[in-house]
């Protein structure tokens, strides 16, 4: 799977792959899903650097995993967001329930 | 000689059609939605344009693989038609159908929430397209037509062949700029 998971303390980082489609978001989900449940998870992270694409099924994706942590009192945030990605999360609505970062958030000192 | 050969060319640009059929599997979606846009290419889109209709087919594709088939690999048809500077998109199925179009089509309406659906595969054909219209039946498919005018004509190409083959109609009727009167003017 090209898409990196990477796993710092209770923070998930998912590096997106360039296209998010149903086909891409289902092994997303699968592999997000089986980390959460295996550690200790309370935020996920979605890395939109490598991201040109995304469609309805990748919303839906994200808003699995942001139903998912809100659950467990956890969080969901997204960084690197083009503008493309930026409209379709517009769109969406999620824009108004997920937390976007321009760079890393350790940066905006949050983390 | 120079005109007639621009005539051809010119008839070539105007009407182009294409038809794919592939399976419905996941891994096609990509190339699916990749071939419309390379099809798509001749009408010297903008990059928002070629995004706009890549994210309709995929939503299209995506409907027809997971409600239309529900996971069964059978085939789903393409058919493409480019008039003038219109792109005509139908996607279709011969899957479960949709018993109601009507809701199906309400933003965020989904049968399928816990496959982590989001419910708006139309919302955003429609977002993205210009027209969307939808014919189903159950127990016999899905037809989904959909229309993108693409904005940017031939004449304003970056390649000077496509600026002198182009369509020297549009490049008129959309005038104003001194490009197109000089185009004109040259003949």
């Amino acid at each position: 799977m090209e898409q990196l998971f990477t796993i710092t303390g209770t923070t998930l980082t998912i590096s997106l792959p360039a296209e998010i489609d149903h086909h891409s978001s289902e092994q997303i989900r699968r592999e997000a899903d089986r980390l959460v449940q295996k550690k200790n998870i309370r935020c996920i992270l979605f890395d939109f650097s490598d991201a040109v694409f995304m469609d309805s099924s990748g919303i839906g994706m994200i808003i699995g995993r942001y139903k998912m942590m809100r659950f467990m009192g956890g969080s969901v945030m997204a960084i690197n967001v083009g503008e493309r990605m930026k409209q379709i999360l517009t769109m969406s609505g999620i824009y108004r329930v997920i937390d976007i970062y321009e760079g890393m958030p350790q940066q905006s000192g949050l983390l | 000689m120079q005109t007639q050969t621009d005539k051809v060319l010119q008839s070539r640009v105007c009407q182009n059609e294409m038809r794919l059929e592939f399976d419905s599997r996941s891994c096609n979606e990509g190339f699916a939605r990749v071939a419309v846009a390379s099809f798509l290419t001749q009408l010297n889109p903008t990059l928002e344009e070629v995004a706009d209709v890549k994210t309709a087919v995929s939503e299209a594709v995506t409907n027809a693989i997971i409600h239309g088939y529900e996971g069964r690999v059978e085939k789903i048809t393409i058919s493409c038609r480019i008039s003038g500077q219109e792109l005509y998109v139908e996607v279709s199925d011969y899957g479960k159908g949709i018993p109601d179009v009507r809701l199906a089509m309400e933003p965020l309406f989904t049968t399928k929430a816990e496959c982590d659906r989001a419910g708006m595969g139309f919302a955003f054909m429609e977002a993205f397209m210009d027209t969307l219209e939808v014919e189903s039946e159950p127990g016999k498919g899905t037809l989904v037509k959909m229309t993108k005018r693409i904005s940017r004509g031939t004449s304003k190409g970056p390649s000077g062949y496509e600026r002198k083959t182009g369509q020297p109609e549009s490049a008129v009727k959309s005038g104003g700029d001194s490009e197109a009167d000089n185009q004109t003017a040259e003949r």
